[in-house]
């Protein structure tokens, strides 16, 4: 007994002494740090984060591996607990947020019997995942059973639905869905994301150089989400209630059921949408990251300069806009007609973009009160040169100066000042007898504004035909019907004058088309002999325009190292990266494309904001190599859709014609809530080879 | 016995796992992925092989020659704990490569009966030392074939379609008496 008893004491005490010198000679120096991180973090070692358990996260935490905001169930107290801790600064804590890319359709049954477990990773590991569609959700609901939270469930039309309060960003569904669907992303992610090659987006979001999720918003408006649909548009478009008017949609020209027969009204949709937010009388919130302390100067608040500085408050940072002219908006509120688009609405739409705490500095012309090295010098990180295309190309033939000649955004904008400044002034000079030489849209705005304003005999002038006319056909067609007289294939040799030097009559030499040029336009050829004299007592040329880059030759610091074109551009090397030769300023729109669509120049803004985030980081700025820019992913357009019934496209409503001409009242009106319904369930809700057929 | 015999006996025929029923524990446990099942069945033969040395020396050096056969169990219970929590901190302090691989393993086994159970026998049937090594070796050996294939199976049932009340540890239970059952065929071999 007595033995049994020491033995075990000296057992016991062998093991205890082994175990403590052990400890001693084998003792691994533990960063204090983790214990108290791991203190901080939830607990709950549920592994979401991915590391195994709360100890391995706060060692990866001390490590420098992970972020303070690695713990995904516990909240910012604890992510600023833990920066506190390893002495850094919280960073973006934002929040993460499992969303489903995939919005199915009902476009394909179940292709076969599938009598396996209800699992999609055991039918895509079985049968490939051919259950539908070879991209696209199998709907049977790993991530609803992954989800610890209890935020996914799948919803009515057998898809899954993230309940965005629960969601935590586990990242869980992300790992077991076998057809990559579930993605987690930050909304900062999200608004940075530029279209790949490898991404299922149909051809309407392929085109729109904006890059709207035009199958997402108008299934929203199906689903009479109206508001679900604002803010998809707002991930890509700022300015939804100016687009909505003004935008040529070439996305429609992609549209699948456009291969067929019209296609769908997309633009008059999103008009639908934005007008409904105004018109309910209060702003959807529009989330901001936490608030950086980088500051960025936005020169030019046009709709590039707008959209640059909404993305980039919308990822955290400061901004200020820098404009020239007395209100923001450039060249859609002094280029754009009031008919066109209402500057009240505009006004509406900007005020939400200066409420999420965008500053604005009127008044101000780079060049003149300020240049970039100034910017620099007070304490701005990086600017975006977003100036437009304000000067109008000359004509360059004799007698173009005049009096009674004008150029066509120089007598837009002036005339756009008057009317909205309303500073008694003389409203400007306008003829009776007017010709406009020109046939984009520049033109179309110029003749439609002088018959509201009593010309008696408006004409255009255009060395082409109709067909080659670069103005939107809605717009061409408006003009048809107000009354203008467009004289085709005619080239202006020469303007005439009186004693006084004012503008009596154009003469200008008659053309046939020859042979298509580089742009397949068939080039004009003139016809000898064939002048011809109209009399006039106004002319407005408006054969395009480019960037007015006078501030270079009158700054003295830094901007002569910015790099311009030919065409007076601002050179980039990479027109999605937007980088000018100055590394921190950044470009976009009619600045550095030339005269364009406002979507482009909006599309432009963002991609610019995507650069001045990541330049700001300190990260990459070229883009990803499989980036969708002004193509489409092969094997997506198609040459023709079966299965499709005719269905008339909505037509958009207009002011009778005697009504409108006499006023700058808008002359388009919006279609009403069930034309909506119509029009947004003619879309095929396409993805990148399906699409919905037309219900029997 | 020869030492072929041995590994023969101990892998197959009273394989510790599938004849002798010791450690179900990890072997439903750790036996859902295969890389769960490799990672202790690498941690189990590292830690029996000493295992069964340090408890031979034991019995044939103190307990049996100071006649304290009976404190057999609780002292091997002692010893095996410590020697488990001894391994984790000297691989943590100078292997940490292979700390990290067996990693969360090791303390499991600080409680793991099939551990256990292999020294006791080895003083049963009354082994000699390089006996002893060898059949501890082979008992870890045929715990690692059973539960890696145990893993195999198992992971395969999770893609097939098994009724409600049948679904995960209850399938596992019938698969693992099946798998045991044919483990038996080698029953009368040694």
């Amino acid at each position: 007994m007595f033995s049994a008893i020491l033995f075990m004491l000296g057992l016991g005490a062998t093991c205890g002494v082994m175990l403590s010198v052990a400890s001693k000679v084998f003792y691994v120096y533990e960063d204090p740090r983790v214990a108290e991180v791991e203190g901080l973090t939830a607990g709950a070692n549920c592994g979401g984060c991915g590391y195994a358990g709360c100890s391995a996260a706060a060692v990866a935490v001390v490590a420098g591996d992970a972020p303070p905001s690695v713990c995904v169930i516990a909240g910012p107290e604890t992510t600023s607990g833990i920066a506190a801790v390893m002495g850094v600064d919280p960073g973006i804590a934002e929040s993460l947020l499992s969303y489903n890319t995939c919005t199915g359709g009902h476009r394909a049954p179940v292709k076969f019997h599938y009598m396996g477990i209800n699992s999609c990773q055991a039918l895509a590991t079985l049968y490939g995942g051919q259950r539908e569609c070879p991209v696209g959700c199998l709907g049977l609901g790993d991530c609803v059973r992954a989800c610890n939270f209890d935020a996914i469930e799948i919803g009515p039309d057998g898809y899954p639905v993230v309940d965005e309060i629960k969601c935590v960003g586990c990242r869980a569904c992300e790992k077991v869905c076998p057809k990559y669907i579930m993605e987690i992303k930050t909304m900062s992610q999200k608004l940075l994301h530029l279209n790949q090659f490898v991404d299922r987006i149909a051809p309407c979001q392929q085109t729109c150089p904006a890059e709207i999720n035009i199958p997402k918003y108008i299934t929203q408006i199906k689903m009479g989400d109206y508001d679900g649909a604002v803010n998809t548009i707002r991930e890509r478009n700022p300015l939804l209630l100016a687009c909505g008017r003004v935008c040529p949609h070439p996305c429609e020209d992609k549209c699948r059921r456009g291969v067929e027969e019209e296609p769908v009204s997309i633009n008059q949709l999103k008009r639908f949408a934005a007008d409904h937010e105004m018109e309910s009388g209060r702003r959807l919130p529009i989330s901001c990251a936490p608030s950086t302390d980088k500051k960025i100067a936005v020169i030019g608040g046009g709709p590039a300069g707008l959209s640059c500085a909404f993305f980039l408050r919308r990822l955290g940072h400061g901004v200020t806009i820098f404009d020239a002219m007395p209100k923001l908006g450039g060249m859609i509120r002094y280029g754009i007609p009031e008919y066109r688009l209402p500057k009240e609405v505009l006004a509406w739409e900007i005020q939400g973009i200066l409420d999420l705490g965008v500053e604005q500095k009127l008044n101000v012309m780079l060049g003149r009160d300020f240049d970039i090295g100034s910017l620099i010098a007070s304490g701005f990180d990086a600017g975006f040169l977003g100036i437009g295309a304000w000067k109008d190309y000359n004509l360059g033939v004799e007698g173009e100066n005049l009096a009674g000649c004008y150029t066509g955004i120089n007598f837009l904008s002036h005339f756009a000042v008057w009317q909205q400044e309303k500073s008694g002034d003389p409203r400007p000079f306008v003829g009776k007898k007017c010709v406009v030489i020109g046939g984009g849209n520049t033109a179309i705005d110029c003749v439609r504004t002088l018959v509201r304003l009593g010309a008696d005999e408006v004409t255009i002038v255009y060395r082409r035909t109709r067909k080659e006319m670069p103005a939107n056909m809605v717009e061409i067609e408006a003009a048809e019907h107000e009354g203008i007289q467009f004289t085709f294939l005619a080239a202006p040799t020469r303007v005439l004058g009186d004693d006084d030097g004012n503008v009596v009559g154009l003469e200008y030499l008659k053309m046939e088309l020859g042979e298509p040029d580089a742009s397949g336009r068939r080039r004009p050829v003139p016809i000898e002999g064939s002048e011809t004299i109209i009399e006039i007592d106004m002319l407005i040329t408006a054969i395009g325009q480019g960037p007015d880059v006078f501030f270079k030759d009158e700054s003295k610091r830094l901007d002569e190292d910015l790099n311009i074109t030919r065409w007076n551009t601002i050179d980039c090397e990479d027109p999605v990266a937007l980088q000018s030769s100055i590394p921190y300023i950044f470009t976009g729109g009619d600045a550095a494309t030339g005269a364009d669509l406002v979507v482009s120049a909006i599309g432009a803004g963002r991609r610019a904001a995507r650069s001045i985030h990541y330049y700001l980081k300190g990260e990459e700025i070229t883009p990803p190599e499989k980036t969708l820019f002004t193509d489409n992913i092969p094997g997506t357009i198609f040459e023709s859709v079966q299965g499709l019934k005719q269905s008339a496209r909505t037509k958009m409503p207009e002011l009778p014609v005697d009504e409108r001409i006499k006023s700058f009242v808008e002359a388009d009106l919006v279609i009403s809530e069930d034309e909506a319904k119509f029009e947004s369930n003619r879309c095929l809700n396409c993805c990148l080879t399906c699409y919905d057929m037309d219900p029997d | 016995m020869g030492y072929f015999e041995i590994i023969i006996s101990t892998i197959f025929v009273n394989n510790i796992l599938l004849a002798q029923f010791l450690g179900n524990c990890p072997f439903l446990g750790t036996s859902k992925k295969m890389e769960t099942a490799v990672g202790m069945s690498m941690a189990v033969i590292f830690v029996l092989v000493l295992a069964g040395i340090i408890t031979w020396i034991l019995y044939a050096f103190i307990l049996a020659s100071a006649g304290l056969v009976y404190l057999r169990t609780i002292a091997f219970i002692l010893v095996i704990a410590s020697l488990v929590q001894f391994v984790e901190m000297f691989l943590k302090k100078s292997i940490p490569a292979l700390y990290a691989g067996l990693g969360i393993f090791l303390p499991l086994i600080t409680t793991n009966c099939a551990v256990m159970g292999a020294c006791v026998l080895n003083i049963d049937q009354e082994l000699t030392f390089m006996q002893a090594l060898v059949a501890s070796f082979g008992y870890a050996v045929g715990f690692g074939i059973a539960l890696i294939l145990f893993a195999g199976v198992r992971e395969r049932i999770m893609l097939a379609r098994v009724p409600q009340p049948l679904r995960d540890t209850s399938i596992g239970l019938v698969t693992a008496g099946i798998i045991s059952l044919t483990f038996f065929a080698f029953k009368g071999m040694v």
